[in-house]
C-alpha cells in the first residue's frame, strides 16, 4: 500500500499521526513520509490537517563524528603517553596533539616535568582513564538525556550542532475519506449525464496560460485597410469606377488630360510601355474629341495659350501600363460631358497603378491608388478643403494644412498635410487639385462646371500604421503569412 | 523703382554661391522643359574671351577639332566622343551621333564655343571672374527655346551692371531674315474679377484686394472697372490659362486661409458589381480557414509558360517593351506564379498552408481598345504532407454553395500542369471557367516549392 493511503488508513483508526514518532515506528524514511503528507495537502477537498512542528535536536559534527570512530584527542594522547614517560617535543609530533594535550592537562590525566633530565617530559598522571567525550557524543548520537553541562561543553568544542528537524501532526480534514480520488481536468458529457459532476474533484485551472490557438483563415492587411477607404467613399455617396483595366494608351493616360507629350512623365524611364500589343488602333479614339485634343495641346483654345508643339497620333497610340487611375477618371468625365444633360457625380476607384521608377525600401513598381473626384457646376477650392476635412477626418486625421503644387492636369494644385498624432508630426497625405479646363472642355462639360480631385497611395496609410518598414513585407512573396494572420481589425480613425 | 533690394551685391559679376546657382539653373532647364537636352541645349560663355559674329552651323565630325570643356588637349569630336562614352555625357551623344554633321557654334575666328548638345569649349569657359556673358540656346523646338532663354535672362540680369537689363542678340536665319533674342516679352491679358475668385473660394476679395495679391505674385495687375489687367511677363511662361491666374491668386491669400465649406451635392453611391462579390468570396475563402495573399501583377515570361510546364501560353501574354529585370517581363496571366512563390517563402510555417487570392490577370484581346482585357480571377492553394486535392476540390464546392450555383460540374484533364489522373477542368454550364489539381512535381520544381500543393482557379466573371 503507498504511504499516502497508509497515512489515510493510520487516520481512519488513530486521531493524530505525528510524522517523526510514526516514521520511526514504522521504518519509513521521515523524507519519504514528509513527503506523502505534501502530496496529500495538494489534493483539492481537504483530505488531512497537518500542523507542522519543529524540533531541535544535537546531531554530531564532523569533528564529532570522527572523535565517535577514532577516539577524542586527549583519550589518544593520554594513550600514547608510555609508562616511562615520553618528551614533550616528540609527544607534539602526533596529530592533533596540541588540542589533546592542552584538554588532557586540563583533566590530570597528565603531568609534565620540565625539569627532567632529557628535556621537558610528560608522564601520566592517572592509572587508566575513559573517554568522557566519546561517551556523551554516543549518548547524544543515542538520543538518551545527557546533562546540559556537558552538551555546552561539547557545544563549544564544536563536536556539536543543533538541528532543526521539521515535521507534520496530521489529524483528518474535512473531506477525510480513506481513499484517493484524482482530481478531474474537466466537465465531461458523461459526468452530466450520470450526475458524478457533483461528487467529483476537480483539478485547478491554469488561468495564467493562454488558450488553445485558434487556425483560421485571414484577410491581406492591405486590402483590410482597401475595404475601409471604399466604405469611407461609399458613405460619402461616391459612386466606384470601373478600374479593371490595367493597359491604357497615351491618349486616355496623358493626352486626354492635357499632359504634353515632351513631359518627362512619358518616358521610358517612368512608364512601363507594352511591346506586344504595341498600339491602340487610331480609330478607337472618339473622333470629333480626338481633334479637340491635338488642337487644345497645339494652339490652345477655350482660354489657353496651348502648349505650341507638333502633337504626334504615335504617342497617344503607344500602349502603356497605367501610371495612374485617372485615366479612369479621365473617361469616366469624358462620359459624363458626352451626356445630353450634364448630372453632378461623384466618382472614386483604388486599384492598382505601375511606375517604372527605381525601386527601394518604400517604392515598387506596382501600387494602389486612391482617387476621388467631385464634378459639379462653381466648385471651388474651398469645396475641394471641405472635402478633404470631411474625409481625412474619417481617417482620424483632423488637422489640415495645404501647400501649393505642381500636377500637368489640375490648376489650382494642392499638397495635404496632416498632423499625425501618433508619430506626432507633419506628413503628407495627398495630393489634390481641380482639373485644368483644357482638360474638362474638350470633353463637352459646361463652362461653369469644376472637378475637383484627390489622390492617395494606399499602401504609405498602411505601413504608417501598422508601422512597417520595408514595402515587401506588406505585398509581394515574401510578407511574413504569420504578420498577416495577427494582423488586427482595420480601424483608420483609431490610432 | 527698379526694384533693386540693397542687400543685394553691390559689385556686379557672380559670387561663388551665383554661378553655382547659374549652373544649377541650366541644368534643370536641360533635365526638364530640354528633356534631357534632346529638346533644347544651353552654352554659356565669357564673351570677353570670343568675338562675334558667331555662326550656328554644322561640320563633319573628323573636321570638329576644339579644346573641350574640362580637359587638357584640342581633340577632334570622334575622339571626345570616345571619352564622353565613358562618363556623365554619354546619354547626350546619341542625340547626334547618327548625323553625318554635327551642329557647332563658332566665333568670327573660328574658336569654337560649344558643340551643342554635348560639350562646350574649354576657351570660353565662364569663371567667378567673368563680367559679360554670352549665352546661345538650341533647340528641336523653338517655343521651348524661347521659354529657356527667357528664364535664363529673368533669372540672372538682376545681377547685370544696370540691373535687370541684358543686351539683345540679332540673328540671321538661313533665309536671310533677321529676329532679335531674347524677347522677354509681356502681354497683357484682361479678366473678368468676379470670376477670378470664383475658382479658389475666396468670395469677399474686392476687385483691389485681387490686384495686390497677383503683384505680390509677380504678375502686376491693375483694376480696369469690372476687369483685371494682369501683365504676365518673360519669366510666366507657365500662364496658359486664367487657372494658371486663378491659382496664384490662391496662393497669395494661403491656401490655409479659404473658407472651408461642403459641396452641396446629393449623391447615392453605387459600387462595382465585380469588385462587391470579390470581397464576399474573399471573405468565403477566409471563412474556410485560407489565408490571403496580395502578389505582383508583373513577372517573367517562364513564369507563365515554362515554369507551369504549358510553354505556348507566353503567346497570350501582354509583354512589357522596357522590363529593367526579368521579374518585369510580363503581366501575369494566371495567379499561380505569386501563390507559388509565397508559399516557396514561408517554409516555416506550420502546415498545411492554405493560401489564397482574388485578384486581376491580364491577357491579348483583339477585341478591346488597348488589345488586353483583365479578368477578375479567384486562386486557392493548399501545401501539406500530403497534396490536399480533395480539399481544394471541397473548397471549390463551397464557393459555389456561396456563390448559389448549382450548375458546374468537374471533369478530368491531361493539362500538363498537372500530376497525371489528377487534374480537373471547371466547367460551368457548358462552358470551362477554370480548373484544378495536383501541380505537376517538375512544376513545384521550378517555384523551389518542397511540398505537395494542389491548386483552384477559375474566373469570377460570368458570376457577376
Amino acid at each position: 500500500m503507498s504511504l499516502d493511503l497508509q497515512v489515510l488508513n493510520h487516520l481512519a483508526s488513530e486521531k493524530e499521526l505525528d510524522t517523526l514518532q510514526y516514521a520511526k515506528e514504522n521504518s519509513i524514511d521521515h523524507q519519504k513520509l514528509i513527503g506523502a503528507i505534501k502530496s496529500l495537502l495538494a489534493l483539492p477537498g481537504e483530505y488531512i490537517k497537518a500542523e507542522q512542528k519543529q524540533i531541535s535536536s544535537w546531531v554530531l559534527t564532523n569533528e564529532g563524528e570522527d572523535f565517535m570512530k577514532n577516539g577524542s584527542y586527549e583519550y589518544n594522547l593520554y594513550n600514547s603517553v608510555p609508562k616511562d614517560g615520553i618528551l614533550q617535543k616528540d609527544l607534539m609530533k602526533l596529530p592533533n596533539s596540541k588540542i589533546g594535550f592542552s584538554k588532557a592537562m586540563t583533566l590530570g590525566w597528565i603531568k609534565m616535568d620540565k625539569k627532567h633530565e632529557n628535556g621537558p617530559t610528560i608522564f601520566r598522571a592517572v592509572e587508566e582513564t575513559t573517554d568522557v567525550v566519546k561517551d556523551v557524543l554516543s549518548n547524544i548520537q543515542s538520543k538518551n538525556p545527557v546533562p546540559d553541562k556537558s552538551v555546552q561543553d561539547l557545544k563549544k568544542r564544536k563536536l556539536i550542532s543543533s538541528s532543526v528537524t521539521k515535521f507534520y501532526s496530521v489529524s483528518k480534514g474535512e473531506g477525510f475519506r480513506t481513499d484517493i480520488e484524482k482530481p478531474e481536468a474537466d466537465l465531461t458529457a458523461d459526468m452530466l449525464q450520470d450526475g458524478t459532476w457533483k461528487s467529483k474533484n476537480f483539478k485547478d485551472y491554469n488561468f495564467t496560460a493562454k488558450g488553445a490557438p485558434v487556425v483560421g483563415g485571414c484577410l491581406h492587411p492591405l486590402l483590410k485597410v482597401r475595404t475601409e477607404f471604399r466604405r469611407i467613399f461609399l458613405d460619402m455617396g461616391f459612386t466606384e469606377m470601373p478600374t479593371n483595366q490595367f493597359v491604357e494608351n497615351g491618349f486616355w493616360n496623358f493626352d486626354a488630360l492635357f499632359q504634353p507629350q515632351q513631359h518627362p512623365a512619358r518616358d521610358a524611364h517612368d512608364t512601363f510601355f507594352i511591346s506586344d500589343p504595341q498600339m491602340t488602333p487610331k480609330e478607337a479614339f472618339p473622333p470629333g474629341y480626338l481633334e479637340k485634343v491635338i488642337e487644345v495641346h497645339e494652339k490652345g483654345g477655350y482660354g489657353s495659350t496651348g502648349y505650341n508643339y507638333d502633337w504626334k497620333i504615335e504617342e497617344a497610340q503607344k500602349n502603356i501600363l497605367r501610371t495612374h487611375t485617372t485615366a479612369v477618371s479621365t473617361r469616366m468625365l469624358y462620359k459624363l460631358g458626352q451626356q445630353e444633360k450634364f448630372v453632378p457625380t461623384k466618382l472614386f476607384s483604388i486599384d492598382r497603378v505601375f511606375r517604372n521608377e527605381t525601386l527601394d525600401a518604400t517604392h515598387l513598381a506596382e501600387f494602389h491608388q486612391i482617387e476621388g473626384l467631385i464634378a459639379d457646376r462653381n466648385l471651388s477650392l474651398g469645396h475641394l478643403i471641405g472635402v478633404l476635412h470631411a474625409f481625412f477626418k474619417k481617417l482620424g486625421l483632423e488637422k489640415l494644412k495645404f501647400k501649393p503644387a505642381y500636377n500637368p492636369y489640375t490648376e489650382p494644385s494642392m499638397e495635404i498635410f496632416s498632423y499625425h498624432p501618433g508619430l506626432k508630426k507633419w506628413v503628407e497625405v495627398g495630393n489634390s487639385g481641380i482639373f485644368r479646363p483644357e482638360m474638362l472642355l474638350p470633353m463637352g462639360l459646361p463652362r461653369d462646371v469644376n472637378v475637383i480631385a484627390w489622390g492617395l497611395s494606399l499602401e504609405r496609410p498602411t505601413m504608417i500604421k501598422y508601422g512597417i518598414n520595408n514595402i515587401r513585407e506588406l505585398i509581394g512573396p515574401k510578407v511574413n503569412l504569420n504578420m498577416v494572420q495577427a494582423n488586427p481589425i482595420c480601424r483608420l480613425d483609431k490610432n | 523703382s527698379s526694384g533693386i533690394n540693397a542687400e543685394w551685391p553691390l559689385r556686379p559679376g557672380l559670387t561663388e554661391d551665383s554661378y553655382n546657382s547659374f549652373i544649377l539653373l541650366q541644368d534643370k532647364l536641360h533635365q526638364n522643359i530640354g528633356r534631357e537636352r534632346s529638346l533644347v541645349s544651353i552654352g554659356t560663355h565669357d564673351l570677353d574671351t570670343i568675338q562675334g559674329p558667331f555662326k550656328y552651323h554644322a561640320l563633319p565630325p573628323p573636321e570638329i577639332k576644339f579644346q573641350p570643356l574640362n580637359q587638357d588637349t584640342v581633340m577632334t569630336a570622334p575622339q571626345m566622343f570616345d571619352i564622353f562614352r565613358k562618363n556623365y555625357l554619354k546619354p547626350y551623344l546619341q542625340i547626334i551621333e547618327s548625323s553625318p554633321v554635327y551642329p557647332l557654334i563658332t566665333d568670327v575666328n573660328g574658336t569654337v564655343l560649344s558643340l551643342p548638345p554635348v560639350i562646350n569649349g574649354n576657351h570660353s569657359k565662364i569663371s567667378l571672374s567673368t563680367r559679360n556673358i554670352f549665352i546661345e540656346v538650341t533647340a528641336k523646338d523653338r517655343k521651348k527655346a524661347g521659354i529657356v532663354l527667357d528664364t535664363i535672362c529673368g533669372a540672372f540680369s538682376e545681377y547685370c551692371t544696370t540691373p535687370h537689363t541684358i543686351e539683345a542678340v540679332e540673328i540671321v536665319q538661313a533665309d536671310g531674315s533677321t529676329f532679335s533674342s531674347p524677347k522677354m516679352g509681356s502681354r497683357i491679358e484682361e479678366y473678368d474679377s468676379a470670376e477670378l475668385c470664383l475658382k479658389s473660394g475666396i468670395k469677399t476679395a474686392t476687385p483691389e484686394q485681387l490686384a495686390d495679391l497677383l503683384t505680390k505674385m509677380c504678375l502686376r495687375a491693375s483694376v480696369a472697372g469690372e476687369k483685371l489687367k494682369v501683365e504676365i511677363g518673360p519669366t510666366r511662361h507657365d500662364i496658359l490659362h486664367q487657372c494658371d491666374v486663378e491659382e496664384d491668386i490662391a496662393i497669395a491669400y494661403g491656401y490655409n486661409n479659404i473658407p472651408q465649406v461642403l459641396p452641396d451635392l446629393y449623391t447615392i453611391a453605387v459600387e462595382q458589381d465585380v469588385n462587391k462579390l470579390s470581397d464576399s468570396v474573399r471573405e468565403e475563402l477566409a471563412r474556410c480557414g485560407f489565408t490571403e495573399v496580395l502578389t505582383f501583377s508583373l513577372c517573367s515570361r517562364d513564369d507563365v509558360s515554362v515554369n507551369l510546364r504549358i510553354p505556348e501560353a507566353v503567346g497570350g501574354a501582354v509583354q512589357i517593351s522596357n522590363p529593367k529585370t526579368f521579374e518585369f517581363q510580363v503581366v501575369r496571366t494566371t495567379l499561380l506564379p505569386g501563390m507559388l512563390k509565397t508559399a516557396s517563402c514561408n517554409r516555416n510555417m506550420p502546415l498545411p498552408l492554405k493560401l489564397f487570392e482574388v485578384s486581376d490577370i491580364v491577357v491579348k484581346d483583339t477585341l478591346t481598345e488597348t488589345g488586353t482585357k483583365n479578368y477578375r480571377y479567384v486562386c486557392a492553394l493548399f501545401a501539406g504532407k500530403t497534396s490536399g486535392f480533395e480539399v481544394v476540390h471541397g473548397l471549390l464546392d463551397r464557393v459555389m454553395l456561396m456563390l448559389d450555383v448549382k450548375d458546374y460540374h468537374i471533369q478530368q484533364t491531361s493539362d500538363p500542369m498537372f500530376f497525371p489522373g489528377r487534374g480537373a477542368d471547371i466547367i460551368l454550364g457548358t462552358k470551362k471557367i477554370g480548373h484544378l489539381g495536383i501541380l505537376h512535381p517538375e512544376v513545384l520544381e521550378k517555384f523551389d516549392v518542397t511540398l505537395p500543393c494542389s491548386v483552384l482557379e477559375f474566373n469570377l466573371d460570368p458570376f457577376v
